[in-house]
């Protein structure tokens, strides 16, 4: 059998902060009074995610999610939920582009300290088909903003 | 078993290599890898024999058509086709089913209607009748499955007291591996007046399939997931049924005589073969076919039980992993669905990517299935011929690897 040491991208893509955020998800649930609701779901693998905000002048008072999914896109949503909270709708939207760009392999983003915990998800650049699940919440959020 | 090393030596693929280790490929009811008389019979075709076939005058011309002809005629003989031009090609199963339920179905089902699917039917044969009971406003009904992943026979028995039109199920289940018992299904079927419609997509690759024993009237198939090209594949169906059908696509081959403002039609199975079709797609088929034959279809099948059975011992062997279908050696097929505890289908696939192993995960394009099942999605690991009993320890080897990347502490 074979034992070699797990791949050091593998380590880096699947580390305790990851784990942490999908078995222990923050903002799980839905929320009383939202004023904005999305849902969106990946078609080729089935992750979900429906995402609530209640918004009050402008800024992101409180953020909820329910999803199905893969570590990635779970770990991803938890995160971006207590990002969220208190900032502006601009400010969300910005954040989203540079969560984007960590995805792309933007190593500036990578380092940006205005992404928190997200930065842990830096390693999913280097699997290009798993970016579209750190994405999957991000994308619900700019459906829900501009809808 | 089969003699794999020599076998994998005819897949030129099969001898890369992923992420610096041995390719393993486990995804065999996605699509198959090619044996290279398939890639040399779709050269030979290019480099001897292109023309537009069933057209020219000239001598070339008339070799393209003979060699698609006799493809239709290769394929034909491998399922005990009714006669060859009950032989259409298609793309694949999908659009096989389609042609079924755009054609047939148009001119048959009626408002208050009813057709008959499986809760363990592949969306391509669970859509298209979708649309076609929306347009008709007749009623779709869903078989329901048993606990152990078959189809419960007391519901089909339910389903057909409505007398349905048509009875629409796989032969064997994309996302489990069952084999149905087609021929009894279609025996009932029929006692309550509807066609049958199986869906051959998994079936045709790994068992001797026989059409007319099965005595069903539609049978799709797909030539990619059998050694043959992508784009090529084939609806078999009993050609009085064909010749009562209205067309499925208009355009040039299918017809006889074109007026301003109507047409005649072309015999079958040209009637359903509108423009140039897959010529290569179609020799590329028969070359796989008589690849296949060279081996024996009941000594594939027992390779890929004995895979299976030894992949479900194996797989069963580490805690946390739930491995889904019937138990069975004889009613199944090599595929093999399963999860790890909470760690994601996904996240095993791109774990076991990183060791070179090729599984499949999601939904299997049978959502109906997985909720049944009460999960998202599963893991499949689907065998064939070129596959051996170090790939299934290699998977089991990952698994486990897998299992200590996620810290996973079974419940």
């Amino acid at each position: 059998m074979d034992t070699s040491p797990p791949d050091p991208q593998l380590s880096a893509l699947y580390q305790e902060l990851i784990l942490d955020h999908y078995r222990r998800p923050r903002n799980k649930g839905t929320l009383e009074q939202a004023t904005h609701t999305v849902s969106l779901n990946n078609p080729l693998c089935g992750d979900e995610i429906d995402l609530q905000l209640r918004v009050d002048d402008d800024i992101i008072k409180e953020v909820r999610f329910i999803g199905r999914g893969c570590s990635i896109s779970q770990a991803a949503a938890s995160m971006m939920t207590q990002l969220l909270k208190d900032k502006s709708l601009p400010q969300a939207l910005a954040l989203a582009d540079r969560m984007s760009a960590m995805m792309q392999g933007d190593e500036g983003a990578a380092r940006d300290k205005t992404l928190g915990e997200l930065r842990a998800l830096a390693g999913v650049s280097k699997f290009p088909v798993r970016i579209k699940c750190a994405l999957l919440p991000w994308n619900a959020l700019t459906d829900a903003i501009k809808s | 078993m089969l003699d794999v090393a020599r076998l994998r030596a005819d897949f030129p693929l099969l001898a890369q290599q992923e992420n610096g280790r041995p390719l393993v490929y486990l995804d065999n009811a996605a699509t198959t890898q090619k044996p290279q008389a398939v890639l040399d019979a779709i050269t030979d075709y290019y480099r001897t024999t292109n023309a537009n076939v069933h057209r020219g005058a000239y001598d070339l011309a008339i070799r393209a058509t003979e060699a698609y002809e006799a493809a239709r005629a290769t394929l034909a003989a491998f399922v005990n086709a009714w006669a060859p031009e009950g032989v259409v090609f298609t793309r694949g199963t999908t659009e096989a089913i389609n042609l079924v339920a755009g054609s047939y179905g148009r001119a048959n089902v009626k408002a208050g209607d009813s057709v008959v699917v499986t809760a363990m039917d592949h969306h391509s044969n669970l859509v298209p009748w979708q649309i076609l009971c929306q347009e008709k406003g007749a009623t779709l009904r869903m078989v329901e499955i048993t606990e152990d992943g078959r189809i419960d026979l007391a519901d089909f028995g339910r389903a057909l007291e409505r007398r349905p039109k048509i009875v629409a199920f796989p032969y064997v289940s994309n996302a489990l591996g069952t084999v149905n018992p087609a021929g009894q299904l279609t025996t009932l079927a029929h006692a309550a007046g509807a066609v049958a419609v199986v869906d051959g997509a998994q079936s045709t690759p790994h068992l001797n399939v026989d059409v007319q024993a099965l005595d069903c009237d539609f049978y799709a198939l797909s030539g990619h997931k059998m050694l043959g090209p992508m784009g090529s594949g084939a609806l078999v169906a009993k050609p009085e049924l064909l010749d009562a059908m209205p067309p499925y696509h208009g355009g040039g081959e299918m017809i006889s005589r074109v007026w301003d403002d109507h047409s005649t039609y072309n015999k079958i199975p040209h009637k359903f073969e509108a423009g140039t079709p897959n010529v290569e797609g179609a020799v590329g088929l028969a070359a796989a076919i008589t690849y296949l034959e060279r081996i024996g279809r009941e000594r594939i099948a027992e390779h890929e039980q004995a895979l299976a059975a030894a992949a479900i011992e194996k797989l069963t062997q580490i805690e946390g992993v739930t491995v889904y279908g019937p138990r069975g050696r004889s009613d199944r097929a090599g595929v093999v669905s399963f999860t790890y505890g909470d760690i994601h289908p996904h996240d095993i696939a791109t774990i076991l990517d990183q060791d070179g192993i090729c599984i499949r995960a999601g939904h299997h394009c049978a959502q109906p299935l997985m909720r049944r099942l009460n999960v998202a999605a599963t893991a499949r690991a689907s065998f064939y011929l070129y596959n051996g009993l170090d790939e299934v320890d290699a998977l089991a080897g990952a698994l486990v690897k897998a299992g200590a990347l996620f810290g996973y502490v079974p419940a």
